[in-house]
């Protein structure tokens, strides 16, 4: 399955985002990094990087959502940094974005299937 | 030689001490077209910076590249990955080199298309590459001016002001940005005229 990360400025915002996924798509690997280094609202590199490598070691690939600006340099940098072919930045709103992608990768899509729908549905 | 090793941690640790100074003025910058992090964040990634620097270093590649690392994972926000990409840029350009005049501006130049790149951020869109870019045209003009870099770099903080940002968080509040300095760009002139202060006292 597709493993998916969350990158948001909001600790809350990604853990509520990844409560509402879960409620659907209990078996997919949902990776977060919400915050700054102390929790407080930011970004912090080297929490989406420890967020990227861990989505990054599945067999099937991964996709990263963000919320804004510097979430996307961040995120963007650790992808860079895990040097895998297989981890994906989307720029498509993170709600609806990463429910599509959750349900796809539930029912086996693969990462290719999931990037066509998501440019189909939001692009 | 324009710098060597001390004069780098010297330059480093004078930058800590201006950012702690004006953490509140970054901040409330910030606070007007963004939200107010700026100074904060530099300040908490730079003291630490300033606390790596007391080991031995070989050369100013070396000093540099330990400041990229310590400001990428420790100031976070949109400036950690920038400034964090400057700084590897401009060590990455001086590996195994002395810096001399010639040498920063290529430094410069290479840090300046990092933030670029990064960034995904142009001149005039109301961005520290609003002051890395005048700063490295001025260089590229040949013989080194502690006074000139100095004031370059501030006339062209100063310009950030009538701008409209396209980038970052300010770029949200579109025309209402204008009227007010773009923090980064401060926080910029302030490495500049660090450096401009080391290297005009002779050091
Ligand atoms: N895309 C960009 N390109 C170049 N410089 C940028 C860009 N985005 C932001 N900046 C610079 O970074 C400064 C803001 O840094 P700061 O540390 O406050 O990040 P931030 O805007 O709070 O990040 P975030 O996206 O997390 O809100 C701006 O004043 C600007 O100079
Ligand atoms: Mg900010």
């Amino acid at each position: 399955m597709v493993n998916i990360v969350l990158v948001s400025h909001s600790p809350k915002l990604v853990e509520g985002l990844e409560e509402l996924l879960k409620q659907v798509v209990g078996q997919v690997s949902i990776v977060t990094a919400g915050g700054d280094e102390d929790g407080s609202i930011g970004t912090h590199f080297d929490k989406i990087q420890a967020a990227v490598e861990e989505a990054a070691s599945g067999d099937d690939g991964a996709l990263v959502f963000y919320d804004l600006g510097s979430a996307k340099m961040n995120a963007e940098m650790a992808i860079e940094v895990a040097e895998s072919e297989s981890v994906r930045l989307v720029s498509y709103p993170i709600v609806e974005g990463s429910y599509l992608a959750a349900v796809e990768s539930s029912i086996g899509n693969s990462l290719d299937d999931i990037l066509a729908s998501l440019e189909k549905e939001f692009g | 030689m324009l710098i060597g090793v001390e004069e780098t941690i010297q330059w480093l640790k004078n930058y800590n001490d201006k950012l702690s100074e004006q953490k509140d003025y970054l901040s409330q910058l910030d606070r007007a077209i963004g939200d107010g992090d700026h100074g904060i964040n530099m300040a908490r990634g730079f003291q630490q910076v300033a606390d790596s620097l007391d080991d031995d270093f070989d050369d100013v590649s070396t000093v540099l590249k330990k400041t990229a690392t310590t400001v990428m994972s420790k100031v976070g926000g949109a400036s950690g990955p920038l400034y964090g990409t400057a700084f590897l840029k401009m060590s990455m350009a001086c590996k195994g080199k002395e810096v001399d005049a010639g040498v920063f501006a290529e430094m410069v130049e290479a840090a300046l298309g990092g933030i670029k790149q990064r960034g995904k951020s142009e001149e005039g869109e109301k961005t520290m590459v609003d002051v890395w870019s005048p700063v490295l045209d001025m260089l590229r003009e040949g013989e080194f001016d502690a006074e000139r870099l100095k004031k370059t770099a501030e006339d062209a903080m100063q310009n950030t002001e009538d701008m409209t940002a396209t980038k970052g968080r300010a770029s949200y509040f579109k025309e209402r940005s204008q009227g007010n300095l773009d923090p980064g760009a401060v926080s910029s002139y302030y490495l500049f005229a660090e450096l401009a202060d080391v290297i005009g006292k002779g050091a």
